[in-house]
This record gives structure tokens, C-alpha cells and sequence, in this order.
């Protein structure tokens, strides 16, 4: 495609930036919101931007959500051209997800698990009902504390894969592909496909594993395990040469399990899904996961009938920042693209005229 | 420990500035990014989850320690701060005394917020047996 | 583990980094002009104040660096400051010479990837003086003449890696605070 420049407008542009900039900031008789009001109380709108950004950093994600009017695809686009300012200083150590403090932690395959089911601050169980309470800023009730130890809790893929009901997951300490250092090449490794999989758009991540759910790569998901809290950020400076915690992350995790009915090699069991997520996400998390299993498909020597189940189409069209940027393309100047169709329209159409009038 | 503390706690913790030795700035503070890293079914290789900002400082004491500090976001005041808490925990006139007055306070808080966020997760354990029944 | 440096990098790293790229990208746009990216940078020696301030401007994390060991009294300053990790020759994004190497150990890239080509770092006796070279291509209107003491064998070297285009290492001079850039695209001559 062909892009010709245009000049002009200049005042216009102005113009339109004023007018948004007064909109953004609405009635000034209302207090202007705070990056710590956003941060503090749209906390999943936060974790959102940030998974779609691929940049942990609630403040600016905040930031982004203000400018953005509550855009989350342009606070997301906003964070992460923010990003490419900054120099990468080197890669934590991969984060101990079964060391995490779990504030929620549920199996839908074992009602026993080891180290019970936590439901933690979910919305799960609640009716869906608006609450006008809110209206009126009413205080919260206090939560309650308990003060029952909290037991080891294994992973639930763990206690599966121990009876050899799972594939086991194959344990290695290669350098990951990276999708922001590297050109992605297909068919595209599971370590890439992750990748693209945690910054996805939730909507598209969403509508993709439904899809898995409805037959288009047909599979029978079970959540094996849902766990979030706290996991420590763990890094070697190179000036020290150990190991520092810096801080703490709040993760989803989850693990889909599906039946596969084994090959010419091994026997049936079951395969995982894997989903991990900034924040307490469990649908993105859920989706992810789904979506990592149906990409399996391949590899897993399993039939590609369905869209959910092909790397290349997934996760070219996960990221919400390039689609937009393609999609809304569209609105800026195409004249002379247009003008040169139009004059082939025209002229297909003076000769189709000119025949059917012989 | 420093590095998850508030800016604020450390500075009110330290000697005021002519009380300590002079520290001149080695590197920083300066922001940046660090890759985060998930394991495939939480166990297995490694792949990228997404980046952090990062702020890291490194001085040096005008009597020899050097302290380092990277902290998570980008207060630069925080990791200077932490950078040089780290320092004089190094050195023999303030190490001890620090223990004290920073280290054992900011250990107690953590460990108390820790306890209150696990106490409010036990109160939402669950037995999920009586929902089998209802399903019959 | 690395050791620390007792010496910091640029004082101002922001504002101090940008004012140094500027002039790099000023000194690689135009063949043959000196420039003085961070005349007061205090650098170890032996290294070139010039080819200090080109690594903390350009190297990092991601740009593997091979180092002359005559530099070796560098390297923790470099390593803390920069983050580049150091490489073998071959693969090195940023090579800091004491000599002139042999074309063919250096990563020249590939047609496909010409940008994979080395930064080559040469020290050299003077710039501004010593033997005319006589300049000529992109980014020069006409022909343009500098002076600089350059290692025996340079003109062939450099007629070589000319010939390499699109392949091939662009170089920068470096002669104390003062620095030249000799981009692949640039013919050379004796004046």
C-alpha cells in the first residue's frame, strides 16, 4: 500500500488536541481523579493495561488510564511506547509461582485438594446486582482475618503429574525468545507463543478460548488450578553476582486440564494449559490458558481444524496495539489510493455500459 | 527488605547527613526495564511474561562501602535511599545501630502485613462438599 | 560477578548521553569531521575519552562488546556502565581495537542483515594531523580531505571493507577526547 503524504492542518490539529484535553478533564466543578484513586480503586483496568502494555508499572498504567479517558487499548498503547524510552537492565529470575503468598487458590477437579481451596476476594459468588450503596461512598465492611495456618499447597498439575496423569512439564534454563528483541518466525515455539499470549487483547483472548469451548478445536477444559497472590521479584546484578529480591508482583496462574487420548508413542493422560497473568485476572489467565493448549494442537499431533488451534493466526492478531493501529489506519488521508480505484471503477464501468448499449 | 520499604521509613530511619559519611553516586538512579519470566506450567522453561520498570542506584561511601539498590518502580529518592541504607549497613559504625532502628522495624511490618493478607485468605477457605451434595 | 569501578559514568546520564549521541550521529552523517562527544568525561585509562563516551552512549545490555586486553583496566568501568556483556570477535557489536584487526575476524553482516556488521573503536596517534586522506561518498556533497595518523595497512583494510557494501564495519577514530567516524559507505584515498 501506497502512503502519500499530505500537508496542512496544522491549526486544526491544534485545535482538536484543546478540545480533547478539556474533555478529558470534564466538569471542573468535579475533582480532577488521581493517578493513586485510579490505581487504588480501578485496580483490574490497571492490571489490564499492564498485561496488554507488557510494563508492570501500576503508577504509569494509572497515568495512561487518565490520559487515555479510560481508552484501556490506547493507556495500554500510551505505556507501551513509554516502554521503548527506557533501557532493559536484564531479565529477573523466572518467577516461583509455587512459592507465591496465595490469597485465592481454587481447583475445580479436586474438591480435597492439599492445602484447601482459598476463594480470596473474588467476585465469583456474588448476584450482579449494582450496588447503589456505592453511591453514597458507604464505607466497606471490614474483612474478616482467620487465623487457621495457611498449609503447603502443591500444584494441583503436580499431584496429577506424580500419579502420571500428566504430562510432565519438561524443566530447562535455555534464554527465552523474545518477541520485543526478535522477529517471530512460524511455526512459532511455545516460549514465543506465551509471550504474545500474556500481552494479547483479554477480548480477543476471550473470544479465542470460547470458540476452543464451542467446538472450533474441540477440547474439554477443566480448571485444574487457579491460584493468586503475591510472588517475589528475584534478580542478579551483575556487580553482585546473587540473587536480590526487589519486590513482589501480584500473579494469576492458571492451569487448564484436558484429556488426550495419546498416540502411537504414549499412552492417554492428561495435557495442561498454561495461563499467567499481572493481577488478579482469572478470566484472562483462563483464556490464556485454553488458548495455550488448543496451540499444542500441532505438536500434540492432534488435527489444526480451527483458528484457536494455529500460532500464526493467533497471535498475529492478539495484539490489541497492532490491530488498532491497522484498523484506525484506515481513517487517515487515502486519496490518492482511492482515486486511482476510482478511476479503475469508472473505467470498468464506461466499458461494461458501453457493451450492454451495443 | 529496602527495596520494599517506603522511601519515607528509610529516610527517617538514617543518620541525619552530617552525622554519616559523605557518599558519591557510582551509577544511578536511573530507571529502566527488567523482564519478568514465567515458567511454562509453573515449573518448566522459562518464557517472557512482560517487563517492569526498575530504578537502581549504586554509591559509594567516602570511607570505603559500596551499597547497591534496585527497587521496582521509579522513585529515584527511594533507591538512593535504600542504595545508601545499604551502604552504611556495611559499615562498622552504623551497621548495628541500623539493624535496629531500620532493619528489625521494616522486618516486623512486612511480616505483619504478610500475616494480615494470609489471615484475611484463610477466612475465605472453603469446603466445597456441601455444593456436591446440593448438585446431588 | 563484576567488580565495582571507582569511577562514574556520565554525570548527567540523560542530558549527558544525548548531547554525545547527537554528536556521533553528527560525526557518522559526516565523513571525516571531528567531534568531541563528552570532551571532560573522566574515563580509565588507557582508554580513549572519546571511545568511553561512545560506549556509554551506544552499548548495552543487548550489544556484545570485545575489548583489546590493553583496555582491560576498562573493563569494570565499561561493563558496570554500559551493561554490555563481552563477546568473542566474531560476534561482537562493538569492537574496541588497540590494532588494526584482520577483516575477516570481525562480524561484517550479512546482505540480508548488513546492519549486524561491527562498530569498529580504533584508536588512533592524531586527528587533525598526520597524512591527508581524501574522503568521498554518501553524505559528503564533494570530496572532502582530514588528516589522521592511521595504522599501517589502513587504506587497504578500508578499500576491502568498502568493497564488502552493504556488508562491512563502520569505524570511529578516537584520539583522546576527539572523535571521526568512517561509515562502509565512505571511499578513501591518500590526498
Amino acid at each position: 500500500m501506497a502512503y502519500v503524504a499530505v500537508k496542512g492542518g496544522e491549526r486544526a490539529i491544534d485545535a482538536a488536541h484543546a478540545w480533547r484535553e478539556a474533555a478529558r478533564r470534564g466538569d471542573p466543578a468535579v475533582p480532577a481523579l488521581s493517578t493513586a484513586q485510579i490505581a487504588g480503586q480501578l485496580g483490574r483496568a490497571v492490571e489490564r493495561v499492564m498485561a496488554e502494555a507488557s510494563l508492570h508499572d501500576p503508577v504509569l498504567a494509572a497515568l495512561a488510564i487518565r490520559q487515555a479517558e479510560g481508552d484501556l487499548i490506547e493507556a495500554a498503547f500510551l505505556l507501551r511506547a513509554f516502554r521503548t524510552t527506557l533501557p532493559r537492565f536484564g531479565a529477573a529470575l523466572p518467577l516461583e509461582t509455587g512459592r507465591m503468598a496465595v490469597r485465592r487458590r481454587v481447583s475445580a477437579i479436586f474438591k480435597d485438594v492439599p492445602g484447601g481451596q482459598i476463594l480470596g476476594p473474588t467476585t465469583d459468588y456474588t448476584h450482579r446486582l449494582l450496588d447503589f450503596t456505592l453511591l453514597d461512598d458507604a464505607p466497606p465492611p471490614a474483612a474478616p482475618r482467620a487465623s487457621d495456618p495457611v498449609e503447603a499447597m502443591p500444584r494441583v498439575a503436580e499431584l496429577l503429574a506424580a500419579e502420571g496423569l500428566l504430562r510432565p512439564e519438561p524443566a530447562s534454563e535455555v534464554t527465552p525468545f523474545d518477541l520485543t528483541r526478535e522477529a517471530l518466525a512460524h511455526p512459532a515455539p511455545r516460549d514465543a507463543r506465551l509471550q504474545g499470549l500474556a500481552r494479547g487483547d483479554e477480548g480477543f483472548l476471550l473470544g479465542m478460548g470460547y470458540s476452543t469451548q464451542r467446538g472450533y478445536g474441540g477440547s474439554h477444559p477443566f480448571a485444574g488450578e487457579i491460584r493468586m497472590g503475591a510472588v517475589s521479584v528475584e534478580l542478579v546484578p551483575d556487580e553482585l553476582g546473587f540473587p536480590i529480591d526487589i519486590g513482589e508482583v501480584v500473579l494469576t496462574e492458571c492451569q487448564m486440564v484436558n484429556q488426550f487420548h495419546g498416540g502411537k508413542t504414549e499412552p492417554a493422560c492428561f495435557t495442561a494449559g498454561y495461563g499467567l497473568a499481572f493481577g488478579q485476572a482469572d478470566r484472562r489467565a483462563m483464556a490464556m490458558a485454553l488458548l495455550d493448549r488448543a496451540m499444542q494442537a500441532e505438536e500434540l499431533g492432534e488435527a489444526v481444524t480451527a483458528p484457536a488451534q494455529n500460532p500464526e493466526f493467533v497471535l498475529a492478531h492478539a495484539d490489541n496495539i497492532e490491530a488498532t493501529g491497522f484498523v484506525e489506519h484506515l481513517k487517515l488521508p487515502h486519496y490518492v489510493d482511492f482515486q486511482s480505484e476510482a478511476e479503475a471503477v469508472r473505467r470498468l464501468r464506461a466499458a461494461a455500459l458501453a457493451k450492454a448499449a451495443e | 527488605m529496602l527495596a520494599r520499604a517506603d522511601a519515607a521509613r528509610i529516610a527517617a530511619a538514617l543518620p541525619p547527613p552530617d552525622a554519616r559519611p559523605e557518599a558519591r553516586r557510582l551509577r544511578g538512579p536511573e530507571t529502566g526495564l527488567v523482564m519478568l519470566r514465567g515458567r511454562m506450567g509453573g515449573t518448566g522453561a522459562p518464557f517472557n511474561l512482560g517487563e517492569i520498570t526498575v530504578t537502581r542506584c549504586t554509591l559509594r561511601l567516602r570511607d570505603g562501602p559500596v551499597g547497591h539498590a534496585t527497587i521496582m518502580g521509579r522513585d529515584a529518592d527511594h533507591a538512593e535511599l535504600a542504595a545508601l541504607a545499604d551502604a552504611l549497613l556495611q559499615h562498622p559504625d552504623f551497621a548495628a545501630p541500623l539493624g535496629e532502628t531500620l532493619i528489625a522495624p521494616l522486618a516486623a511490618s512486612q511480616a505483619a502485613a504478610r500475616a494480615d493478607i494470609a489471615a484475611r485468605a484463610a477466612a475465605t477457605r472453603v469446603a466445597f462438599f456441601t455444593l456436591q451434595t446440593m448438585r446431588g | 560477578m563484576s567488580a565495582v569501578p571507582d569511577l562514574p559514568g556520565f554525570p548527567d546520564p540523560v542530558t549527558d548521553a544525548q548531547a554525545a549521541f547527537r554528536a556521533i550521529l553528527w560525526a557518522q552523517s559526516h565523513p571525516g569531521a571531528i567531534v568531541a562527544p563528552a570532551p571532560t568525561l573522566a574515563v580509565p585509562p588507557p582508554l580513549p575519552i572519546a571511545a568511553g563516551a561512545l560506549l556509554l552512549t551506544l552499548a548495552d545490555a543487548d550489544t556484545g562488546l570485545w575489548l583489546d586486553p590493553i583496555f582491560a583496566p576498562a573493563r569494570a568501568w565499561l561493563r558496570f556502565h554500559t551493561g554490555a556483556p563481552e563477546v568473542p570477535l566474531s560476534r561482537a557489536g562493538f569492537v574496541l581495537a588497540a590494532g588494526l584487526p584482520a577483516l575477516d575476524t570481525i562480524g561484517l553482516g550479512s546482505d540480508e542483515a548488513p546492519q549486524d556488521g561491527a562498530s569498529l573503536i580504533l584508536p588512533v596517534a592524531a586527528l587533525g594531523e598526520g597524512t591527508r586522506w581524501r574522503l568521498s561518498g554518501p553524505g559528503l556533497a564533494a570530496s572532502t580531505d582530514f588528516a589522521a595518523a592511521l595504522p599501517e595497512g589502513f587504506a587497504a583494510f578500508w578499500a576491502a571493507n568498502h568493497a564488502l557494501f552493504p556488508r562491512g564495519v563502520d569505524v570511529f577514530l578516537c584520539a583522546g577526547p576527539r572523535l571521526a567516524a568512517l561509515p562502509r559507505s565512505a571511499a578513501l584515498e591518500v590526498a
